[in-house]
């Protein structure tokens, strides 16, 4: 600052004013009055005035910092006590209104629907007209179901039974012990697999009984449900389901030791395999004539025979064998003691 | 029909087909068998689009005896050509850039296991891409969403668990939304394969029947699959399930299943409920407005990260922000401009994530940010692949994220409403946010280490494999780039047809 007033009070300009005026600068006068004042009262700052005024700015600033700390603590204990429940109340409420907005949207789609069973409807067009009338005729099924699952839409079926095969292959990536005898938590898993088959209970002489008389007529149900299914209601999927369900019952009673004289692990994966490559290949080659327009050696057979409707029973049993192992795999590996 | 026409097929059947087998294999000739199958469906979708490109129009394959509306049928033209090529390839390339890391992190007996999903990932995408029947695509949406989730869960973690679990919930809830749209459009058409509904479709629509059923429908298959593909307020299982699986799964999850699900919904709004249709029930402003937001929140996530794999994820956020902007501009620009940002987007991303990985293996596994500095020295592949696909997501010329965002530009141009004025404000904003974030990484990953820092003395190098992969990857993207106008004739072309 001095340095600008100097710079300013040495150059033209001022020394020009003071020049005409003859007289002192207005910094001049002010410099003198301000000399005069002082030595009549002193009004600059003493250093207790200093000190007084800097103790009281601390204090401020103290009262400021403790005020914003505790704003903060209470804001803080504000959202873990009040504000967490009322955020939990907005979700819960929130929640329920989204899903109740949501029904009262589907219930009234529902109700702008076309009337069920009328026959003016869309969906009886020349799709379902065509699979009843002449699907019997061109499948060879009697089931018009089997025969527009298994051949009029076996695309869609294919990937079905994949959607099985990949679900037990994630259960058994999820769950299946791994048999790495370097890994320190694989082989605690596998003691703890094992004791769990040695110490099952295994002397229920009533269900024991019961499951022997049982479980071949059950078995016997659920084969004949796949090997008619082109015939009568039933098929793959169904009666796959009922074989598996056998299983799972032998198991339960007899327990592993006896259930693996004839279904390992090894069984599950060389008939899901075999049955997979089964249904692939043969679709594959049904497709590929199909779609040149080539002749297959595949022709819908005498319809109510066993052996009839063309590939038909074949995927049929492939179905249930995939069914059947994949929910008896589904078992052991959600039960205790590993496949 | 000629023998080259099965090639959509066949890119189906076969590892389909094989997936099964591959299950009964031991590791290492599992490992060798998919890599086969995935070369050969490469191969074939390449010499497929090069077919294509001297055939006119489209076709149907019938699948199996009957005609179409009675059995199943699959349709090829110029677009599904290309697109399961790329499929296809970013299959191959990640999976062969994630070798290494698939040993580290997947127990050696179920190892076969993840490469039975992976294959029948890519037999669920290529249906997906050449169905012609709605149906058919639920069922391999199914495949899709198991194999996803067992992708996650192959390495075995608490935070994959959890990841999965979240990823499952969300999924689920959007298969079965996209179920109930099927259904209730079965309801009102009577029909399940595309071109029938598209007819049934347009004459409700001229008679005014139906019309509160038809926007239901709309609405919950756009929402489903949006949620399947991570649109933003439905995004909250990205981080994790993109952050802690195994680089392959990250870069397949991040770059083929969500893209699956956004050519699905394309399909659909093309082939099933047809363009106008859709602009008249308002669902695409919907999905505009989701967009835009999820460009800008994205990448905001994006920059408060310290874990390179989680930016990167939430950076994906954005990305299908893009994507979904472009659908919602509800243009031919527009829908060229998100398809060919879906390739865009994919290539790149897998790569980032490939990238990611090699460079937190040469920092001692750790993913943070502080240890990274220095890595991009380490790891030098690695490095100039994650400079590459960072550039390419800001928009550098002469890479593919740069032609997409001028597409996307021209798109909104060519609108000329309100729209596209918030086009161009937030795709300013998103790239200034995206070049925080990925410049950022850059600069980390060459600078100077911290003192003190000992790594490993391995260097980073991550065998043949994961090297050639790389470059294979960055050489995509800057074809992408160079040769962007072929690819978007091709894509017009297509969409063109596709109608």
């Amino acid at each position: 600052m001095a340095k600008i007033r100097n710079d300013y009070e040495h150059s033209w300009w001022p020394r020009l004013l003071q020049w005409l005026e003859d007289g002192s600068t207005r910094l001049d006068d002010e410099l003198t009055a301000e000399m005069d004042e002082s030595r009549e009262g002193h009004l600059l700052p003493t250093h207790e005035d200093v000190a007084a005024h800097e103790a009281k700015l601390e204090e401020r600033r103290n009262q400021k910092l403790a005020d914003e700390l505790a704003m903060y603590a209470h804001a803080h204990e504000w959202t873990r006590t009040k504000g967490a429940k009322l955020a939990n109340w907005a979700y819960r409420i929130m929640s329920v209104v989204i899903c109740v907005s949501i029904i009262w949207v589907l219930l009234q789609t529902a109700a702008y629907l076309p009337p069920f069973g009328s026959p003016d409807n869309p969906v009886n067009n020349e799709v379902s007209q065509r699979y009843i009338e002449k699907g019997m005729e061109e499948t060879g099924a009697v089931n018009i179901v089997a025969g527009m699952i298994l051949d009029y839409r076996a695309f869609d079926t294919l990937g079905e039974s994949n959607v099985l095969f990949i679900a037990a292959c994630s259960v058994l990536i999820l769950l299946r012990v791994s048999s790495d005898k370097h890994d320190p938590t694989s082989v605690h898993q596998l003691e703890v697999e094992a004791d769990d088959r040695m110490y099952e209970p295994k002397n229920d002489i009533i269900l024991q009984h019961t499951v022997a008389f049982l479980v071949p007529v059950i078995l016997l149900f659920g084969v004949y449900g796949v090997m008619n299914g082109h015939i009568s209601p039933g098929g793959g999927f169904s009666g796959g389901a009922i074989m598996g369900a056998a299983l799972i019952l032998y198991l339960n009673a007899f327990g592993f030791k006896r259930t693996e004289r004839f279904f390992t692990f090894k069984t599950f994966k060389t008939v899901s395999v075999c049955a997979l490559s089964f249904y692939a290949i043969s679709k594959a080659y049904s497709f590929f004539t199909g779609a040149n327009h080539l002749h297959s050696f595949i022709t819908p057979g005498t319809p109510g025979k066993l052996f009839s409707a063309g590939l038909i029973p074949y995927l049929n049993i492939a179905v249930g064998a995939v069914v059947c192992c994949t929910m008896y795999a589904f078992y052991t590996h959600f039960r205790k003691g590993d496949m | 029909m000629e023998l080259w026409q099965s090639i959509p097929f066949a890119c189906i059947l076969l590892p389909l087909g094989s997936a099964a087998m591959t299950s009964v294999l031991k590791g290492r000739w599992a490992r060798y068998w998919t890599f086969c199958v995935l070369t050969v469906v490469t191969g074939l979708s390449a010499a497929f689009v090069v077919l294509m490109n001297g055939y006119e129009g489209s076709y149907t394959y019938m699948m199996g005896h009957y005609a179409a509306p009675w059995g199943n049928e699959i349709r090829a033209g110029m677009l599904e050509a290309v697109t399961a090529l790329f499929f296809s390839m970013i299959m191959l390339l990640s999976l062969m850039g994630g070798l290494k890391k698939i040993d580290e992190h997947i127990l050696a007996d179920k190892q076969s296991l993840y490469y039975v999903m992976l294959l029948l990932l890519t037999a669920a995408l290529m249906a997906q891409v050449y169905t012609n029947d709605l149906f058919t695509a639920y069922v391999f949406l199914e495949i899709m969403t198991i194999a996803a989730c067992s992708l996650i869960t192959a390495r075995t973690k608490g935070r994959t668990l959890v990841a999965a679990t979240r990823y499952m919930i969300m999924n689920l809830l959007g298969s079965g939304l996209f179920l109930l749209g099927i259904t209730l459009l079965y309801d009102l058409s009577g029909h399940l394969l595309m071109s029938n509904i598209k007819q049934a479709v347009a004459s409700l629509a001229a008679t005014g029947q139906y019309q509160m059923p038809l926007t239901v429908v709309i609405a919950i298959m756009s929402i489903g699959l949006g949620i399947k593909s991570a649109l933003f307020p439905f995004h909250t299982w990205v981080p994790d399930a993109y952050g802690y699986s195994t680089p392959t799964s990250a870069a397949v999850l991040s770059s083929l299943v969500s893209k699956g699900y956004i050519f699905l919904l394309i399909k659909i709004y093309y082939r099933v409920i047809g363009l106008e249709v859709i602009a008249s029930t308002g669902i695409l402003d919907i999905l505009f407005g989701f967009a835009l937001v999820g460009m800008v929140m994205g990448s905001i996530s994006a920059i408060r990260q310290s874990d390179i794999r989680r930016m990167i994820a939430f950076s994906s956020v954005a990305q299908i922000g893009y994507i979904f902007m472009g659908m919602g501009l509800g243009n031919e620009q527009g829908m060229t401009a998100a398809v060919f940002h879906i390739f865009a987007h994919s290539v790149c991303k897998s790569m980032l994530f490939l990238a990611a990985g090699g460079l937190a293996d040469a920092s001692g596994n750790s993913k943070q940010f502080r240890d990274l500095r220095g890595s991009g020295f380490r790891s030098p592949i690695a490095g100039v692949a994650f400079t590459i696909g960072a550039l390419s997501m800001v928009g550098f010329p002469f890479l593919g994220g740069f032609t997409s965002k001028m597409n996307f530009a021209l798109a909104a141009m060519n609108g000329g409403d309100i729209r596209m004025m918030l086009v161009l404000i937030v795709l300013v904003i998103s790239t200034w946010l995206n070049t925080i974030y990925f410049l950022k990484t850059v600069i980390t990953i060459y600078r100077k280490p911290l003192e003190g820092a000992n790594y490993p003395v391995e260097k980073g190098r991550r065998g043949f494999c994961f090297n050639a992969s790389l470059v294979l990857f960055s050489g995509v993207n800057v074809a992408l780039g160079l040769f962007s106008q072929g690819i978007i004739e091709a894509i017009t072309r297509g969409l063109g047809i596709f109608g």
